[in-house]
């Protein structure tokens, strides 16, 4: 299985220089996915013949002199709220079991294009709400490092193909830390850009103001490359940020020297944040300042605040972006007697009790009489937390803290209350709130062995200072 | 959807109102306007905008709202809404479009993508051709639904055997034209229609077909005892599909409404159908029963803020509006607005056809006469000003009649002739006075009865009998005579 571990820059420059073909890469990693995801589960999806006959395009576009670019054969996993042309997108969820998009992703788009050879589709909790992948309506995903344990979620599968040599990238959705907690429970990097970073168009909306997508990879170099790849302006999504994007991959070995780092102190004494993990995080805090960096600790006091307003904001935009699952026109219809019963039905069977939850709850918030109360005042303080982040980022380049408050738990333990689970994202909440890009790197391990994710968040469009400060990490990690 | 809650000031005394029981009420109007915009595309995508194709033909992922689509603002709808504020007089203001939440299997995405409590256009106002001013509170964008058609039952979704759904109207982008309740007759309602569709088609914003639905009405209308100023409850009329829908409908629903106060009830605030086969309206639900909609701003779009400089190209681009051109044929031809056949000219576009011919000196009243009675045919705008002039130059010296100057008309429609030329063809030639008096005489004393009755008789009398001689001496004169100076004539022979 070596081979199948291998960096994406790697598997690329060895595709581009025909050291090894796209094609043995793709059966390598094949192999890989019909070894052991029969017990990981990470993937919804895999179709080995059009991953073979991807990779033979790449292999053919070689041969004839092309280069078919930086991500050449390199295999990629999507989390299945990204929609793929012609190949089944489910969200795991029932609803849109069997629909197949019309139309690719623009992120599918440009992996693609730059050389990339799709493996398949991973598992997820529905429509991307919750923590564990536990909540995917097709059985949940096992974390590779102890299959004991759940990987994280919502984009646990994309995590755990990364953890477990499926792929060398995955690209995943984060909504409230569905990319970054995740990684930190399965070992991995997870990147969430800037909101507006990357093109929206063609992921499936959970909560249109806060979801982001961003790639999973084993080394931080691999982020910074596919951040470039996806990244960039698309005029198919009206909130896709116009600024050019700078090259981040050059970026990541320039060091911290100089950077101020502050350690956001609300995040270490939350409740919950197992001790393990604070010290970790003061770890790493001490690796950068050997490094370079001038280390202080920071308050950010609004970030407390994060998980109410969050589990307003995100199911009121939920409960909108969700109702066109009606049966009317693709994925599952309920048949009934009138169209309003039908759709009453479709629902009913279609969506999980996470979704059917959050649904009411966002509806509640937006209701008349209640919107200003709940929907308005949730703005509010998203707001505020925006503020309180800027002004520490007058004083701090970038903020250190724990990416999850425990390392991965096993299946079950969350499951009996909603709120004990959604506490899972206390850390990494408050960087959708505020749009701001942040980075899980792996840094240790907790007392069971298992991995620590430390958090490095920093202003709008600051990829470059998070992908540099989480390469030293990479290379201090004990 | 909006309150009316602006004061109801009107410029005009005429009220419409309902006597029963003793009480008089007055009609209290106001209007909204769904107007589909001349747009290549969607309003939030680039499938084609257009009527009559074959259903769902026009649709793409972001039309059916297939998951992961996201919404793009069309340019040119902003552009076309802005258009319409200045075009009224309105405020351009920073805008916000926001999610309106309901299930409807014709709604691809179960919201609806549509302007809330931000308007782009704020506080203008329409003068109709009658004088009177309505004001507009707002006008804001939002994207149209897709065409349901319920077989079976009714036609209605309920008691439906199955229904068929066409998503190519889905997408359309709408301007809703919200007025203030300043309608106070069925007739005033007609023509802020007409002229508010005359407005759209002059500033290219719409093509204001109403049997295509380019333009859609609906009638918020309540009544309230003369003398009194609050507002009476308001019921909100749907299904007007015509200018005399329009006006039945208020009508109907006004004496409706009062009818129901007579007798001690209360009008219940209802959303009302109008049928128009039995001329009634009937209740579709009342406010209780209405959705909550959910509004929230719309989280995939940003706030539309358009540069002043763009807002000032638009406006500096704006062709004169139905109003301002009515003027200026009333001041170049010295009448006095509101005109009938001022504004019928200006209605048929004709305005710069009659301004160009007074322009070359043609009398103004023979102008005005001539665009509206006997240009209005097919090809009568395209006959050139000049030529219009040079033919009112042969009427006003007398070398034609009104009557051949009409028939030479006729034949300068689609003729490269002169009028000259063509009054010469048909023989035509001024009649001598002698001819025309030896030709009077001869029709007085053939018809000694009728001119006894016409000398002795009262004005009115007189009246009837002067057509009569009129028409006999055109037909002895084979249409030559001047009708003005045979009237001129019998008056004299008669002695008055």
């Amino acid at each position: 299985m070596g081979e199948s571990f291998i960096s994406a820059r790697e598997v690329a420059a060895g595709v581009r220089a025909g050291e090894w073909t796209a094609r043995h890469v793709a059966d390598e990693h094949l192999a890989a996915v019909a070894e052991r995801d029969g017990e990981i589960h990470a993937f919804l999806h895999v179709d080995p013949d059009a991953v073979r006959a991807a990779a033979d395009r790449i292999d053919a576009a070689v041969a004839a002199g092309d280069d078919p670019g930086p991500l050449a054969g390199v295999p990629v996993a999507l989390k299945d709220n990204l929609c793929t042309r012609g190949v089944p997108t489910t969200c795991a969820s029932r609803i849109l079991e069997g629909w197949r998009p019309p139309y690719d992703a623009t992120v599918v788009e440009r992996l693609v294009a730059a050389g990339a050879v799709v493996v398949g589709k991973t598992n997820l909790d529905e429509f991307a709400m919750g923590s564990s992948t536990e909540n995917s309506a097709f059985g949940p995903t096992r974390n590779p490092l102890d299959p004991s344990r759940v990987p994280g979620g919502s984009s646990g599968g994309s995590a755990a193909a990364v953890a477990a040599g499926f792929a060398p990238l995955a690209l995943g959705s984060d909504t409230g830390g569905s990319i970054r907690q995740p990684a930190a429970l399965c070992g991995v990097v997870g990147l969430k850009p800037t909101y507006g970073r990357v093109s929206r168009h063609g992921l499936v909306a959970f909560a249109s103001s806060l979801d982001q997508i961003g790639p999973f990879t084993r080394s931080v170099a691999d982020a910074a490359l596919a951040l470039d790849v996806i990244g960039g302006h698309d005029p198919l999504d009206a909130t896709s940020s116009p600024s050019p994007q700078p090259d981040h991959l050059a970026a990541v070995d320039s060091g911290v020297d100089g950077l101020r780092v502050g350690v956001l102190s609300e995040m270490l004494d939350m409740d919950g944040v197992a001790p393990e993990v604070v010290a970790r995080v003061r770890e790493a805090a001490e690796a950068l300042a050997a490094a370079g960096a001038e280390v202080v600790e920071v308050s950010v006091p609004a970030v407390i605040y994060g998980l109410s307003a969050y589990y307003l904001i995100a199911p009121a935009e939920a409960s909108s972006n969700l109702a066109r699952f009606d049966g009317v026109r693709y994925g599952l219809r309920v048949d009934a007697p009138t169209t309003n019963e039908m759709m009453v039905a479709t629902r009913t069977r279609g969506f999980g009790p996470e979704v059917k939850r959050r649904i009411m709850l966002g509806t509640y918030a937006l209701s008349a009489g209640y919107y200003d109360a709940f929907y308005g005042q949730a703005q509010r303080v998203r707001t505020l937390i925006a503020r309180d982040f800027a002004a520490a980022y007058e004083r701090v380049d970038v903020l250190l803290s724990p990416t999850s408050p425990t390392t991965a738990f096993a299946f079950g333990d969350k499951t009996a209350d909603p709120l004990t689970m959604y506490l899972n994202d206390v850390c990494t909440i408050p960087s959708n709130l505020s749009g701001d890009p942040a980075i899980s790197v792996p840094f240790g391990t907790g007392g069971d062995d298992l991995p620590v994710g430390v958090q490095v968040m920093g202003p709008a469009l600051a990829e470059t200072d998070l992908l540099r400060t989480a390469a030293v990490l990479e290379g201090a990690a004990p | 959807m909006t309150a009316p809650t602006a004061p109801t000031t009107i410029d005009s005394d005429e009220v419409f109102t309902v006597e029963v029981g003793g009480t008089t009420f007055e009609l209290v109007c106001g209007l909204e306007v769904h107007a589909e915009l001349a747009t290549a595309t969607k309003m939030f995508s680039g499938a084609p905008n257009r009527f009559g194709d074959e259903p769902n033909t026009n649709v793409d992922p972001v039309t059916l709202g297939l998951p992961g689509t996201l919404p793009v603002v069309n340019e040119r709808a902003i552009e076309l809404a802005i258009r319409f504020g200045l075009a009224v007089g309105a405020e351009i203001r920073p805008s916000v479009f926001a999610r309106k939440n309901y299930f409807y299997p014709d709604m691809p995405k179960d919201f609806q993508i549509s302007q809330y409590d931000q308007p782009i256009v704020v506080d203008g106002s329409i003068e109709l051709p009658g004088g009177h001013v309505v004001g507009l509170e707002r006008a804001h964008l939002e994207e149209d639904t897709g065409k349901s058609t319920h077989v079976g039952g009714d036609g209605r979704i309920t008691g439906a055997e199955y229904s068929l759904v066409d998503y190519n109207r889905a997408g359309v982008p709408l301007l809703e034209i919200v007025s203030r309740p300043h309608v106070r007759t069925p007739e005033q309602a007609r023509q802020y229609v007409a002229e508010l569709r005359a407005v759209l088609v002059a500033a290219g914003v719409s093509d204001g077909k109403m049997e295509e639905g380019s333009l859609r009405v609906d009638a918020n209308v309540s009544v309230r005892p003369v003398g009194t100023d609050a507002l009476g409850t308001r019921c909100e009329i749907k299904n007007l599909n015509s200018l005399r829908s329009l006006g039945r409908a208020i009508e109907y629903e006004a004496r409706r409404q009062a009818d129901l106060i007579a007798v001690g009830e209360r009008v219940e605030q209802q959303t009302r159908h109008w049928d128009e086969d039995s001329g009634r309206t009937s209740k579709m639900r009342s406010k209780e029963e209405a959705d909550d909609y959910r509004y929230f701003p719309e989280p995939d779009l940003l706030p539309v803020t358009p540069d002043p400089a763009w807002i000032d190209a638009i406006g500096a681009a704006l062709p004169p509006m139905p109003a301002a051109r009515r003027q200026a044929v009333a001041d170049a031809a010295g009448v006095v607005l509101p005109d009938e056949t001022v504004a019928l000219i200006v209605e048929r576009g004709q305005d710069s056809q009659a301004l160009d011919a007074i322009t070359a000196g043609a009398d103004a009243a023979r102008v005005l006469v001539h665009v509206s009675q006997n240009l209005a045919g097919e090809g009568g705008a395209s006959v050139a000003p000049d030529r219009l002039a040079a033919l009112i130059a042969l009427e006003t010296s007398g070398a034609l009649t009104a009557t051949q100057a009409k028939a030479v008309l006729a034949e300068m429609v689609g003729s490269d002739a002169t009028p000259e030329e063509i009054a010469a063809a048909k023989g035509f030639e001024a009649m001598d006075t002698g001819a025309l008096e030896a030709m009077v005489d001869e029709v007085i004393a053939a018809h000694p009865d009728e001119w006894e009755t016409f000398r002795t008789g009262d004005d009115k009398a007189r009246g009837k009998l002067t057509g009569f001689f009129v028409g006999q001496v055109m037909r002895a004169s084979r249409g030559q005579a001047d009708g003005k100076a045979v009237t001129d004539l019998l008056r004299r022979r008669s002695g008055a």
